[in-house]
């Protein structure tokens, strides 16, 4: 029997803020073991929490870029339970009042339906040596703000679920918000999986899966998990509601169902922090700031009309790109720095030299070929296209009767190859080209060139 | 309501991660039912209300994102009880971890 | 001359001028200390040598013709509660115990970047959990009235080294009563400020949304002065009311002519003590005398505060107890680290004391799924009833008058098997935590036997003047508040 999965994903997106969310040391990845902490963040005797503005800021251009409502007043509440890697005994989080709702992000022209947006303080990091009887406990984590961004199960699909990931990731970068790397902990993902027989409306038990950390495993776990599912219904049996994590290396899930058990997190609004207000004017200052959407560059992109998609996918990349290639965009140079820009990744050109670069190709003035050599010098050590086009001797000679004349030598010097090519191999137009080229120096317009050659020898 | 079952009691403790002596759980079952039954007086009155959960009505301020001085590594783990270089040291959780 | 009763400002005048050097006055206080307090048991620990070391730098800095502050030289104590930075602090509890801070907390910068010297950390129950001192992991403290009787808690240490001329003054922090009530048992005027007026950063939390840091002190011109210095705005303190520290200097002196006093009916209660309902029907009398109008009022929902408190309390408290578990700092016992679970239930079942375990268990059932929508949501829609009550009041008078306490010092062991017994001492403080108000017991008399009785005033929210207007007023009209017995050195 065919199951319909049912999925909906839990992601907690780690915010690039500079200081922690409740206190002010550093956010730095790799720091030397309990070197950014405070008292705060050690949850000692009398230390207090007070909440960092970028945080809130991320969280609602967050809110704002998925169309979600962005609730006037919402509340921090304790989540309570004992770890290590859990200074206070209880996790600061979001529980009744979350700072947004609704919303959804679009995925392949679908749209996935969000339930929430709350925001927390991350744990710190717990480790473990297999077979040791110790753990040891890093706390440079702790205290560095996250936002949990809940879906509703909209999901069908293990495929899906990698593609809402991969959506997400492209999303915190957008804006600036999250590096997005699972691997660095920046993206966290907890799938909620179910099965249910086509068509159906009910959702089936579902389980959690934790422990997915790179988006190679996202669609390869829950895939696991579909499976493992089907399999028990085509027996008849039953689906434990429990969580699973996913172990990377065996390629399969193991159950925690009886830690879960005991969890009641005994959630109250945190006393040591009054209610979160978002008025209008909070509002308005994010949503000014707010960057166009990458649908937005893209859609003017496309309209143009002079860019393929391999263009737009690499100029629509990341939001700086965007940005600098809109200046120049349906501009009449708009393909030509689309070209230059995909040799600058890093996005070093400047937008002038590019636009002159630009007007140089344009008008022959150096060939396609000239001008990739101008970027590699311009990448390499500054300067200006003008100059370095001097420096490298790469004007080109566009003189059609300096080609000629060069043309009649090439020919002149190459009897057999003219015959050749008379009697029928035209691919020899190639040799001809490459050896004016090379008497030219390189220098000369390699089409004009061509169209000399070509006419020469058939005439 | 009011009485808690020994169950309840140890219940609670484990929530709480607080070992009981047997002795300790009888007397904490007697005297947090005892408590327990004077709170009940209070189901009774109507409460239309908004919870107060802050004694002073205000909104929560915010602070600017700037990095501060953390503590030196020694001052952050030099009291714990345990400890392995810079890491605070703790046993191992027998079953699988989160 | 014997300066362990000067008052507060007399001492700073003094040192200022040169007359006495800070480190005569210190060192004066430090042999009271040593002389009386192994019977008294007020302070956990003594910084003798940093009290010292203090005290020179001030003296040096008045040689050098600067002002260290308007608390120059005065030898101050801080209940244990307080977090001081290098300086052993213990909350009364046998967790913390050999806990040396990293950091200060707000309040103890602030008096001593005002000239105060600090002199060592006062014993209290348990996490401020108790009305009696009694339930204190190292020792009892007695009252200096009757060493056979508890100074009350949960800021005992406090009251009673300030009563028995230990320090100058002394800082407490009040919950449910605890500045207060001890206060009144050891004769002593306590202030619990406006909920938010004074930062709790560096406070070891009980229940975050009732804490509150005041000093105790001998007079209220002293104790008026403590709170200006630790008063006002803290952006560490995310609770903290944006509002510089009152000015209170007015106050002092503008009597008690114009204010209208209530006194609620429902605290008409069998449980009162006769000989502390006449004290106090006598102090209100007196500030009639002085022009103050007295009159009944109601506050209806009263007979719920003690349930409320002690399901509001115990729930924030085993929130904030939850990270005392045997990991970055405090004690772990031996051989308790054979499993994760079991480190953390040995470390807190040995660590904590039993009050500490019977509140933490109760506001663990009072949070639990299921329970708490019948419990604390609901204790809390209670306490904006209560909130109400005096803000309806306080459209009628100015000030809510009270006993302290039902009763004076009580035998030690006395209430200690009942511990609801216990919580009714706190009857008449509660309310004014739950509602945030502030709140002063001031003495006004002594019973026949000899033990004090206090006199509590409760205000509107930020109006600490009226509360120090009447209360200097009827001390100025009563007289002095005498103090105990002068007992031998031990």
């Amino acid at each position: 029997m065919t199951w319909e999965p049912v999925i909906g994903l839990e992601v907690h997106v780690q915010l690039a803020t500079r200081s922690k969310c409740f206190s002010g040391s550093a956010t730095l990845f790799g720091a030397p073991p309990n070197s950014l902490t405070d008292p705060v963040v050690l949850g000692l005797p009398g230390a207090l929490p007070s909440f960092n503005r970028r945080a809130l800021e991320m969280a609602i251009t967050l809110g704002l870029a998925c169309g979600c409502e962005i609730r006037a007043r919402s509340r921090f509440a304790r989540k309570h339970y004992f770890y290590p890697d859990l200074p206070k005994g209880y996790q600061i989080s979001q529980y009744d009042e979350p700072l947004c709702e609704g919303g959804a992000v679009e995925v392949g022209g679908r749209a996935i339906r969000l339930r929430r947006i709350h925001l927390e303080e991350d744990a710190g990091k717990n480790i473990h040596q297999a077979g040791g009887r110790l753990s040891q406990v890093d706390l440079n984590r702790a205290g560095v703000p996250l936002i949990e961004v809940v879906s509703e199960p909209d999901i069908f699909s293990a495929a899906e679920a990698a593609a809402y990931m991969r959506e997400l990731r492209e999303l915190v970068r957008w804006y600036d918000i999250s590096g997005g790397d699972m691997e660095k902990g920046q993206l966290r993902c907890d799938a909620n999986v179910s099965l249910r027989p086509p068509g159906g409306s009910d959702l089936g038990t579902r389980t959690e899966l934790k422990n997915i950390n790179s988006f190679k495993f996202v669609a390869e776990a829950i895939e696991h998990e579909i499976t493992r599912q089907a399999a028990i219904l085509d027996e008849g049996g039953q689906v434990v509601q429990e969580t699973r994590l996913w172990d990377a290396d065996a390629g399969t899930s193991l159950s925690m169902r009886s830690k879960e058990e005991a969890m009641d997190y005994r959630y109250f609004p945190d006393p040591d922090l009054p209610p979160l207000e978002v008025d209008g004017e909070v509002l308005a200052r994010v949503t000014s700031r707010l960057p166009k959407p990458r649908s937005a560059y893209r859609s003017s992109f496309t309209a143009a009309g002079n860019l393929s998609d391999e263009h737009i996918d690499y100029l629509t990349a990341d939001r700086a790109r965007a940005e600098r290639y809109a200046t120049v965009a349906g501009s009449e140079d708009g393909r030509l720095i689309a070209n230059y820009m995909l040799q600058d990744p890093d996005g070093r050109l400047e937008a002038g030299h590019l636009k002159r670069l630009a007007e140089l190709q344009r008008t022959a003035t150096v060939s396609g070929n000239g001008a990739k050599q101008i970027i590699v010098e311009l990448l390499r050590r500054g300067g200006d296209p003008d100059r370095i086009k001097d420096e490298l001797g790469l004007a080109q000679v566009s003189d059609a009767a300096e080609i000629e004349s060069i043309a009649a030598d090439v020919v002149a010097a190459n009897p057999s190859q003219a015959a050749s090519y008379r009697a029928g191999k035209t691919a020899l137009l190639g040799y001809f080209v490459g050896q004016l080229m090379k008497k030219s120096g390189g220098k000369a317009n390699p089409q004009l060139a061509s169209d000399i050659l070509k006419k020469l020898l058939e005439s | 309501m009011a009485a808690l079952t020994r169950e309840e009691v140890l219940e609670i403790a484990l929530l709480a991660r607080i070992h009981l002596d047997d002795d300790e759980v009888d007397r904490l079952q007697g005297e947090l039912s005892s408590i327990l039954e004077h709170m009940e007086a209070l189901r009774a009155v109507q409460t239309d209300v908004e919870p107060m959960t802050h004694a002073v009505p205000m909104a929560l301020r915010l602070r600017a994102d700037a990095v501060e001085p953390s503590l030196p590594i020694e001052e952050a783990v030099g009291q714990a009880p345990d400890r392995a270089d810079d890491f605070f040291q703790v046993p191992h959780i027998i079953k699988s971890g989160k | 001359m014997s300066l362990h009763y000067q008052p507060v400002g007399e001492l700073v005048r003094l040192v200022r001028t040169r007359q006495l050097s800070a480190r005569e006055v210190v060192a004066a206080h430090l042999a009271r200390i040593a002389a009386l307090d192994a019977r008294l048991g007020t302070f956990l620990h003594i910084d003798e040598a940093g009290a010292l070391r203090r005290a020179d730098e001030i003296d040096a800095e008045l040689a050098r013709g600067s002002d260290p502050g308007p608390l120059a030289g005065v030898p101050i104590a801080l209940k244990d509660i307080l977090v001081t930075r290098d300086v052993p602090t213990t909350a009364g509890s046998r967790i913390l115990a050999g806990w040396i801070p990293p950091y200060d907390a707000t309040v103890v910068e602030r008096l001593r970047a005002a000239g105060a010297v600090l002199i060592g950390k006062l014993n209290m129950d348990e996490f401020a959990m108790g009305s009696s001192t009694e339930n204190s992991a190292f020792f009892p403290c007695r009252n200096p009235w009757d060493l056979e009787r508890v100074p009350g808690g949960s800021s005992g240490g406090s009251a009673a080294a300030v009563a028995a001329g230990l320090c100058a003054a002394s800082l407490g922090t009040d919950t449910g009563g605890s500045i207060r009530q001890p206060a009144s048992l050891c004769g002593v005027v306590g202030l619990k400020p406006t909920y938010g007026r004074v930062s709790r950063w560096g406070v070891i939390a009980f229940a975050s949304s009732l804490d509150q840091v005041g000093p105790l002190a001998r007079s209220v011109a002293d104790a008026a002065l403590l709170f200006e210095v630790i008063a006002g705005f803290d952006p560490r303190d995310s609770t903290s009311i944006d509002q510089p520290a009152p000015r209170l200097s007015g106050a002092l002196t503008a009597g008690a002519r114009g204010l209208t006093i209530g006194r609620p009916r429902e605290y008409d209660l069998p449980g009162v003590d006769p000989e502390v309902k006449r004290a106090v029907d006598a102090a209100l009398a007196l500030l009639a005398d002085h022009g103050a109008r007295i009159r009944d009022i109601s506050l209806p929902n009263s007979a719920h505060a003690l349930p409320t408190y002690y399901l509001v309390a115990p729930a924030e408290a085993s929130s904030n107890l939850a990270r005392y578990d045997g990991v970055r700092f405090g004690r772990r016992p031996e051989g308790a680290s054979t499993s994760l679970l079991e480190m953390y239930r040995r470390t807190r079942g040995a660590g904590f004391g039993p009050e500490v375990k019977r509140r933490i268990m109760l506001g663990t059932f009072a949070l639990r799924s299921g329970y708490y929508d019948a419990y604390y949501r609901k204790a809390q829609q209670v306490r904006a009833l209560i909130a109400e009550d005096y803000r309806r009041a306080f459209a009628e008078v100015d000030l809510v008058a009270s006993p302290t306490s039902p009763t004076p010092a009580f035998r030690l062991g006395e209430k200690a098997d009942d511990p609801m017994a216990m919580y009714l001492a706190d009857v008449f403080t509660l309310s004014c935590n739950l509602a945030g108000l502030p709140g002063i017991s001031v003495p006004c008399g002594l019973t026949a036997g000899g033990l004090p009785i206090g006199l509590q005033l409760v205000g509107r929210p930020l109006d600490e003047a009226t509360l120090i207007r009447a209360a200097a007023a009827h001390e100025r009209a009563a007289g002095p508040a005498p103090h105990p017995p002068e007992m031998a050195a031990s």
